[in-house]
């Protein structure tokens, strides 16, 4: 047997290590997938008082904090047992769009634009953001662009771009400067025509990669994500409705204190990361996935003009249930379609001015838990406080975690489909890794220079010896 | 009366009343020396170690908070060795404990932090000693966190000297030295505090705060603080 090892898999955030069993036949018999980082956030967060975790564990991330810090805030509004201001809740939202915009445009631009502008098989030092600016320069310049259009949101509403304390449990800590909404909704028609352009191009291009298309995670799955009560698309608020791999809803709305009904955290060897499946259906059978993949096969309608056209022309071309991971792709650009739609919709409201953005109060439960989707997906926040208000457990499922099975279960996929040999072409490599770039997973969660990623792959023979390492 | 006295500060020559301090001579003067212990109303401590001052023909380094000013002194308030020497103690109360600003209330609004940017002091050069400290939030308004004590006593002292309820004291030895409630309770079980919230406003870090405030939310008013014990100075 012979074992291949990709380790840590390039242009994501954080690391990972994919381990690949050939047998003697040079076949794929197994592959798997290791989070080799634990932050322990969960552990040392015990003893602070509860209020604080917000921005405690908006440092789990550099690049999605907004999401860590609204989860957070939704579980200490729990813990107060209080409904926000209706405009603070406007406002966060607001928030969560600029942070979707920019995760999303950093997400397709910087991250996954080499592979579908330049090809898989493109030389690997031009396979990069560099790269596209060379061969695409006017591609490039858009994703720097739009990119920095929701940083400017974000940095406008919290006034500051990384880890913001303007989320605060209870609402927001300040009101909106009219100056702010003005500069923003000025903003936005550029926004909207570069992600016009964009999408343009790729469905021009989608159809290229058939092969990857068919390879990419292409597996039934169950799917999960925040709607509405209409079953409508949520990133910041609804209740989370999971649907199987047909698309029949087999839980409408899961109330978020519920989560451990239908939830279940297997822990896998070899992995720091957990790896939750729906508890009703068991381990390994309960996978799900979660993202924009999962968000717009959970949703029937995204709930804006341009974004459901979008929405409708996705699921026509793709089905009902979009299984390939290749399609998280598109889905991102759906999503940062209604994200900007959204956006406007929320500024536009006269109210979203309004002073009254916090409310106020101690302890009056002692557990809350809080769910928003992350750009990459669900994310559930659980404390447990005492009568003082002091943290006494914490539990975080992020969204790479909801993937963890399914990304295992993706380069499975993949590895079978185009390894055949004992060496390891740069072109397999790079689909291996792709396939987990396709998720967009978020690992240790800390920040990195975007074409900074080291990547090494080893190749084990059956006694686990390494017969080929590449690093990068 | 006391008697009127001249000292030279940096070269200045500064008029001063016999039984003032270098600070306080200073401060008249309109120098300014950094502090993190001293605080206006009470009485010094001595203890932080960052108004440490050059004395012309003292070998040592003094505190000025504490030094009595005296006929004739030749005093230098900023020198390359001085800014090493406080530099340093920035340092070793950086290690101590766990200063972590970027989730810090008082983020923004801290005096060590202010005086460590303003000293220069971009890295520490020692292992952090990364001790478990708990986190005393037993207390109905205020939050004491242990990890953020420099134990520079002005609680002690506010309450002690101004409120007049001696709640704190400083409990332990040497590295083991905490701020203690009422020989050592939960602040919520003290008896004696008045939940007047002074300590909290003349903390010059974030250990003392007030209860569900965010990170960079705590701004105080120690002037505040110094104005009330103006007050009590002049009825007493
Ligand atoms: S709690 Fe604050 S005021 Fe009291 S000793 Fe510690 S740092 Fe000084
Ligand atoms: S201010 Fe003088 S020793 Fe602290």
């Amino acid at each position: 047997m012979r074992k291949i090892v990709i380790d840590p898999v390039t242009r994501i955030e954080g690391h990972a290590k994919i381990t690949i069993q050939l047998d003697d036949d040079d076949r794929v018999v197994e592959t798997a997938f290791h989070v080799t980082q634990v932050r322990g956030f969960e552990k040392f967060t015990e003893g602070r008082p509860y209020y604080e975790m917000p921005s405690i564990t908006a440092r789990i991330c550099g690049i999605c904090p907004i999401s860590h810090l609204l989860a957070s805030a939704k579980a200490c509004d729990a813990i107060m047992s209080v409904r926000i201001p209706p405009t603070a809740a406007k406002l966060r939202e607001a928030l969560h769009c600029g942070q979707i915009i920019q995760s999303h445009a950093l997400s397709f631009f910087h991250l996954s634009a080499p592979d579908l502008l330049l090809g898989f098989d493109s030389p690997p030092e031009r396979r990069n953001i560099i790269g596209v600016l060379e061969d695409h320069p006017y591609m490039a310049r858009d994703g720097i662009a739009l990119r920095k259009f929701g940083q400017q949101v974000i940095e406008g509403l919290a006034k500051e771009r990384i880890h913001p304390s303007w989320i605060v449990p209870g609402g927001v800590n300040a009101p909106l400067d009219p100056a702010v909404r003005d500069r923003i909704l000025a903003g936005l028609p550029e926004a909207k025509a570069i992600t016009r352009r964009t999408f343009a191009f790729f469905k021009s291009v989608v159809d290229d990669f058939p092969d990857e298309i068919a390879h990419f995670g292409n597996c039934p799955t169950m799917y999960a994500g925040l709607t509405d009560a209409d079953g409508g698309l949520q990133l910041y608020d609804g209740s989370v409705r999971f649907i199987d791999a047909e698309g029949k809803v087999v839980v409408p709305a899961m109330p978020a204190e519920d989560y451990g009904s239908y939830i279940g955290e297997a822990t896998l060897a070899n992995s720091y990361l957990k790896a939750p499946y729906f508890k009703p259906h068991g381990h390994p059978a309960g996978i799900y996935r979660v993202g924009p993949l999962a968000r717009l096969n959970v949703a029937t309608h995204c709930g804006s003009p341009e974004a459901d056209a979008e929405f409708a022309e996705y699921h026509q071309r793709f089905g009902k249930v979009v299984q390939s991971s290749f399609h998280f792709h598109y889905a991102r650009l759906v999503e940062i379609v209604y994200a900007l739609e959204r956006l406007e919709a929320l500024l536009d409201a006269p109210s979203i001015l309004d002073t009254h953005v916090r409310a106020r109060a101690g302890v009056n439960a002692l557990e809350g838990v809080g769910i928003a989707e992350a750009p990459r997906g669900m994310l559930i926040h659980h404390y447990k406080v005492n009568e003082a208000g002091a943290i006494t457990w914490a539990n975080l499922i992020v969204a790479t975690g909801h993937n963890n099975l399914a990304i295992g279960k993706s380069v499975d996929e993949v590895a079978r489909h185009f390894i055949h040999e004992r060496k390891l072409s740069e072109g397999v490599l790079n689909r291996v890794s792709a396939v987990v770039r396709a998720y967009d997973p978020c690992l240790s969660c800390s920040t990195h220079a975007a074409d900074q990623y080291p990547v090494e792959i080893s190749l084990l023979d059956a006694d686990g010896d390494v017969l080929d390492r590449v690093r990068s | 009366m006391p008697s009127q006295i001249t000292v030279r500060i940096d070269g200045v020559l500064c008029t001063a009343t016999e039984g003032q301090t270098i600070f306080e001579v200073a401060e008249a003067n309109g120098k300014v020396i950094p502090s993190l212990c001293h605080m206006e109303g009470v009485s010094p401590a001595g203890s932080c170690r960052l108004c440490l001052v050059e004395v012309a023909g003292v070998d040592r380094l003094l505190p000025a908070c504490t030094t009595p000013a005296q006929r004739g002194m030749a005093v230098t308030t900023t020198s390359d060795r001085l800014v090493r020497h406080r530099r340093l103690a920035l340092e070793l109360m950086f290690v101590e404990r766990n200063h972590v600003c970027a989730v810090c209330v008082s983020n923004g609004h801290c005096e060590l932090q202010a005086l460590a940017m303003s000293l220069g002091v971009t890295y520490v050069r020692y292992p952090y000693n990364s001790p478990r400290l708990p986190v005393d939030v037993s207390h109905p308004r205020f939050v004491l966190d242990h990890n953020r004590c420099i134990l520079c006593s002005r609680c002690v002292r506010v309450c002690d000297e101004i409120e007049g309820a001696h709640v704190w004291d400083i409990g332990g030895r040497g590295i083991g030295s905490r701020v203690v409630a009422e020989l050592d309770q939960p602040w919520g079980d003290s008896q004696a505090c008045t939940s007047c919230g002074k300590c909290v406003q003349v903390c010059p870090t974030g250990a003392l705060v007030e209860k569900g405030y965010g990170v960079e939310e705590m701004t105080r008013s120690n002037s505040a603080v110094a104005r009330l014990a103006m007050k009590k100075g002049a009825a007493s």
